[in-house]
């Protein structure tokens, strides 16, 4: 007991939590695992993936060594200058696959939408932090205008993921600082008003496309919905204890696509089946309860709102990220968090788990 | 003021937070709820129905094809094989600019616009992992050249693969002939499953006619294959089943010698083993290299195969119809000795022209002042026209027909490769039949010397030749000896089929024919004296024979010098050997080649040369005869070729009639052997002789 204490007391004082830091090395090491079945047991993939995940860790560690009294003053000025860096890559990014998301600075390349994440959070909840809480219907109009100006260039881009996750985190700081229910149905009636332009003149052709064959994948099984169609092949065949590691067919046949990145949930599934899934939502779960466990326990407002919606937006990219490659969500291109193959979304990730443990480990400073 | 308020806020906001915290645990226990529930439903309600779908993608059946079987000649020697031959290949997906590789490849090894034009072609077809063939059959320094530089030459690879090779590519073009790439009319009446790997079909001779047997069937493996269908891994085998191999009753080395002897000539040459129908020879020239053909004649080279007058494309053996000639004149000879139109001591005499009764058309004889008296000996070793015409006359063209069907004339031979013709011996039905014309009495008479409508091919000449040779057995025509399956430890014969005996009457008869055919070549007038060479072991029958290519008009004459090559005559030659024994027939027919006795004549006493020369003395000599035993040393003619007559042609020599052949032995061994040939000879000498000390 003492023992754990003050091994407690010693990550504490380098502003860790060891039980998030246990689950997020236990869900990473899992990631490696099915990461070296669907990158094709291709090692230099597995090493540049280590150096992203180095940076990640030391992004989160020096997140978490900054008060949430820091973070919150700072909120706006990271705010603002994302905001400017999203007109900028609108006007100046560079172009790959259709959409421009980035910022070449000659060093390496920026990617604003990834920052605003955590940055359009931040934000809200300095905004609604500063009032009263629950906030007035002028209060959250106002937070819904600040969320809406990024959402809308994220998706100009085009990178509906992101801009779902942007949206989402803001969303979340909102309802958690207390908005009333009848107001959130409002919000949902709203929204769905709203769904309707934007399929008729926001959404892209492919996007669309991408909501089509999501709802019925077999009208394209050669095109569109090809991806869904193998993904659930994947899945499927996998069954109760799955094909065993790196003996995944669909994935390693190549039938799947982007079995690395986005669809790499679907080798997970393949190869170690229904029971090993239960497994992996388990351990995100855990995490998820964590995450709310030190929010509910964390002192001051900001602290609070930023820490829930870091974590809800955590549970959004698992669901979303499932949900697609299960078939009952369109393909939007977002992660599976921890686990898939590429550097910014999991530097953001981290990040936000440096948010949560600098939240946990700030307490009693806050308290004095 | 101000701090109380926070004091009092951070009450509800705690409270607020905590039931928000409440309500986002039960938000996140039903999404994932959700998505556990979604994946219960994907992998375990629906999990057969998802590994079955599974399983159909990765999982793909593909054909081995079989070894294309191998074809040896009568003694073992390779005819058609399949090498393993170098293929160089480019991966488009491993390239970067693959014109730029193959300008890089062309400083290496040569490659012709030809084959960059079809890879270019193939590119579009094939999927981007498979390998495009650029050049077949490299060298072996091309291979060394190509594999010393293959790292700076990505996506180029080298591959084994088997070919088939003719050795004797050129001698065999028309008999074994090729194997090509399937065509699109192939591929709807080939068997789909069977040639489901195979690339080769035969298209011409043994290789097209013994198509069934040579492929083999197909075998099969299941493999696994990724989305883009490369292979990755043999899952199960059946092997495919090798086809059969063949032994030809061909002789490479009497078709070599044939070759050789037709050299810068045009024709065709057949040779048949009068015992049993197997083919010794087959050959018709020009010839072409039927390697050119295995993977792909260029359009060049093809055009110029095709379009050349020469006609190398053509298999004169057995679609090349020609006028018989006097070669027909052994045949009705037999004819109306046996049918007794004739008696053996008929006799004509020859003014150089004959006239049908209450007409005045004259139907010439070569030699234009006539051969005075002719019995049958002489008529058939200085080929007298008039004889034939008179002969012929007295026949009458149905009888000629029936008896000439007999020997193969006018029918199918039905030799076991496809595309052979039937020729023509013509009748009053099939005048009638085919051109609604009654016959003309001057048409029997020309069609008594094989011409008029008369039609031949070499092959049919030869069978018949072989046909009156052994006493008138038609035996059918067999290029196969033999067929070896994969499975079996030795081949399995293919046995002769002998088609009809022909009937006959009067040994004596044919006799008589064949001591005439033998005083073609070895009588001192015989028209292939030539052939007869001092020291010969056996003795040949044979006839020479002119088919007009086009007719003369009437009173002209023609000198054959005027005339262009390709209107000259055609040159024919028939003949068996030994006489006593007989193992060999064969026909030979040189286009233009003028006079048979002395174009057509030599190649065949080549090839008899060279098949005989493997045979003892007492195999060439008669078999199981009385007469054979007697130990009848050979006399042959010690000064033959002595006399310096300019041409038998030109010297009218009148023959008295010999009298009819005593019948000294058994009637079933037809064969003319030594003794009775020397008793026949001398009576012809002592007539001859008496002549000269008369004239």
């Amino acid at each position: 007991m003492a023992n754990r204490s003050s091994q407690q007391g010693l990550f504490f004082r380098i502003h860790i939590d060891l039980t998030l830091l246990l689950a997020l090395l236990a869900l990473i090491a899992a990631g490696q695992v099915i990461l070296y079945s669907a990158g094709g047991e291709n090692i230099a993939l597995m090493q540049r993936q280590w150096i992203r995940l180095g940076v990640a860790f030391a992004v989160m560690l020096a997140i978490a060594q900054i008060s949430p009294d820091t973070m919150r003053r700072w909120s706006p000025v990271l705010f603002i200058f994302g905001t400017i860096m999203l007109i900028a890559v609108l006007l100046v990014g560079t172009k790959a696959l259709g959409a421009r998301r980035w910022l070449d600075l000659g060093l390496f390349r920026f990617q604003p939408s990834e920052m605003m994440k955590l940055a359009v959070p931040m934000m809200i909840a300095w905004f609604l932090s500063a009032g009263n809480i629950p906030p007035g219907n002028r209060r959250i109009f106002a937070a819904l205008a600040i969320l809406i100006v990024p959402v809308l260039l994220i998706a100009k881009q085009p990178d509906l993921g992101t801009s779902l996750l942007v949206s989402s985190a803001g969303l979340f700081v909102i309802f958690m600082s207390g908005v009333s229910w009848r107001l959130i149905l409002g919000f949902i009636i709203a929204g769905i008003s709203f769904t309707v332009p934007m399929w008729l003149f926001l959404m892209r052709d492919y996007q669309r496309q991408r909501v089509l064959t999501m709802l019925n994948p077999e009208s394209d099984p050669l095109g569109s919905g090809y991806h869904i169609i193998q993904s659930k092949i994947a899945i499927g065949s996998g069954g109760s204890f799955g094909k065993g590691w790196l003996n995944g067919t669909q994935s390693h046949l190549e039938f799947l696509p982007e079995r690395h990145t986005d669809f790499i949930f679907s080798v997970f599934a393949e190869e170690f089946g229904f029971s090993g899934v239960l497994i992996l939502l388990t351990l995100y779960m855990f995490i998820i309860f964590r995450g709310i466990y030190i929010t509910t326990h964390a002192h001051g407002t900001y602290a609070r709102l930023l820490g829930a919606s870091v974590i809800l937006t955590f549970l959004i990219y698992i669901f979303v990220n499932i949900g697609m490659v299960s078939g009952i969500l369109p393909v939007v291109g977002v992660p599976l968090p921890l686990v898939s193959y590429g550097g910014t979304s999991i530097v953001t990730l981290m990040a936000g788990f440096g948010i949560l443990m600098a939240i946990h480990t700030h307490r009693k400073l806050l308290a004095h | 003021m101000a701090a109380k308020q926070l004091i009092k806020d951070h009450f509800i906001e705690l409270r607020i937070f905590q039931h928000r915290s409440i309500v986002a645990i039960v938000f996140t226990i039903v999404l994932f709820g959700i998505l556990a529930a979604r994946l219960f439903y994907l992998q375990i309600t629906n999990h057969d129905h998802f590994t079955t779908l599974s399983q159909n993608n990765r999982v793909s059946v593909q054909a081995i094809p079989p070894t294309r079987g191998l074809i040896y000649d009568r003694n073992g020697i390779i005819l058609a094989e399949n090498l393993p031959s170098y293929t160089l290949q480019i991966i488009p997906e491993q390239t970067r600019d693959i014109d730029k590789l193959i300008e890089e490849l062309a400083t290496l090894i040569e490659i012709r616009d030809v084959d960059i034009k079809k890879f270019k072609k193939e590119v579009k077809r094939k999927r981007r992992f498979e390998g495009v063939p650029l050049r077949f059959r490299l060298t072996d320094e091309e291979v060394a050249i190509i594999s010393v530089n293959l790292h700076r030459l990505p996506g180029v690879e080298i591959q084994a693969q088997l070919t088939r090779y003719y050795p004797y590519g050129r001698e065999t073009s028309h008999v074994v002939g090729y194997v090509g790439r399937i065509n699109e009319k192939e591929l709807k009446t080939l068997p789909v499953t069977n040639y489901s790997g195979t690339n080769h079909t035969g298209k011409l001779g043994i290789e097209k006619s013994y198509e069934a047997l040579l492929h083999g069937q197909v075998g099969y493996q299941k493999v696994e294959t990724n989305v883009r269908g490369r292979v990755l891994r043999v899952l199960e085998r059946s092997n495919p089943t090798p086809g059969d191999d063949l032994y030809l009753n061909l002789d490479i080395n009497l078709q070599k010698v044939a070759a050789e002897a037709f050299e810068g000539k045009r024709g065709a040459l057949v040779a048949i083993d009068p015992q049993n129908g197997h083919i010794l020879a087959m050959l018709s020239m020009p010839d072409y290299d039927a390697n050119l053909f295995v993977n792909g004649i260029d359009s060049k080279t093809y055009k110029a195969l095709n379009t050349s007058w020469e006609r190398p494309l053509y298999n004169r053996t057995l679609l090349g119809s020609y006028p018989p000639g006097s070669t027909t004149k052994p045949f009705f000879t037999l004819a109306g000795l046996e049918l007794n139109v004739i008696a053996p001591d008929h006799e004509i005499f020859c003014p150089g022209y004959y006239q049908l009764k209450g007409k005045s058309h004259k139907y010439r004889d070569w030699k234009k002042w006539g051969h005075g008296k002719t019995d049958i000996t002489k008529s058939i070793v200085e080929s007298c026209d008039v004889f034939y015409y008179d002969l012929a006359f007295q026949l009458g063209i149905d009888r000629m027909h029936d008896f000439m069907s007999n020997f193969g004339f006018g029918q199918r031979s039905g030799i076991d490769i496809l595309g052979e013709r039937s020729g023509l011996m013509p009748s009053r039905e099939w005048k009638k039949r085919v051109h609604n014309q009654v016959w003309f009495p001057g048409e029997t008479v020309i069609a008594g010397i094989g011409q008029g409508y008369v039609l031949v091919t070499p092959l049919q000449l030869a069978l018949a030749t072989a046909t009156l040779a052994n006493g008138g057995k038609l035996y059918q025509p067999q290029l196969v000896h033999s067929i070896k399956r994969k499975s079996d430890p030795i081949p399995r014969l293919v046995s002769p089929q002998l088609v009809r005996e022909i009937k006959v009457n009067r040994p004596s008869n044919w006799k008589l024919v064949y001591h005439a055919m033998t005083e073609v070549i070895h009588g001192r007038r015989g028209t292939a004296r030539r052939l007869n060479k001092p020291g010969m072991r056996y003795k040949i029958a044979g006839k020479t024979g002119t088919a007009q290519v086009f007719s003369v008009a009437q009173d002209a004459s023609y000198k054959e010098k005027d005339l262009e090559e390709r209107l000259k005559d055609h040159a024919l030659f028939m003949a068996f050997a030994p006489v006593a024994n007989p193992r060999i027939a064969i026909a030979v027919v040189v286009e233009n080649g003028g006079h048979g006795g002395s174009v057509a004549a030599p190649i065949a006493g080549k090839v008899i040369e060279a098949y005989l020369s493997q045979f003892s003395d007492e195999e060439l000599k008669a078999p199981r005869t009385k007469a054979a035993q007697t130990k009848q040393k050979s006399s042959a003619s010690k000064k033959p070729s002595a006399n310096k007559e300019p041409s038998a042609h030109k010297q009218p020599v009148i023959n008295k009639a010999i009298p009819s052949i005593q019948q000294t032995h058994n009637n079933t061994a037809l064969f003319l052997n030594e003794p009775e040939y020397q008793s026949h000879k001398n009576l012809i000498q002592a007539h001859q002789i008496k002549e000269y000390a008369h004239g």
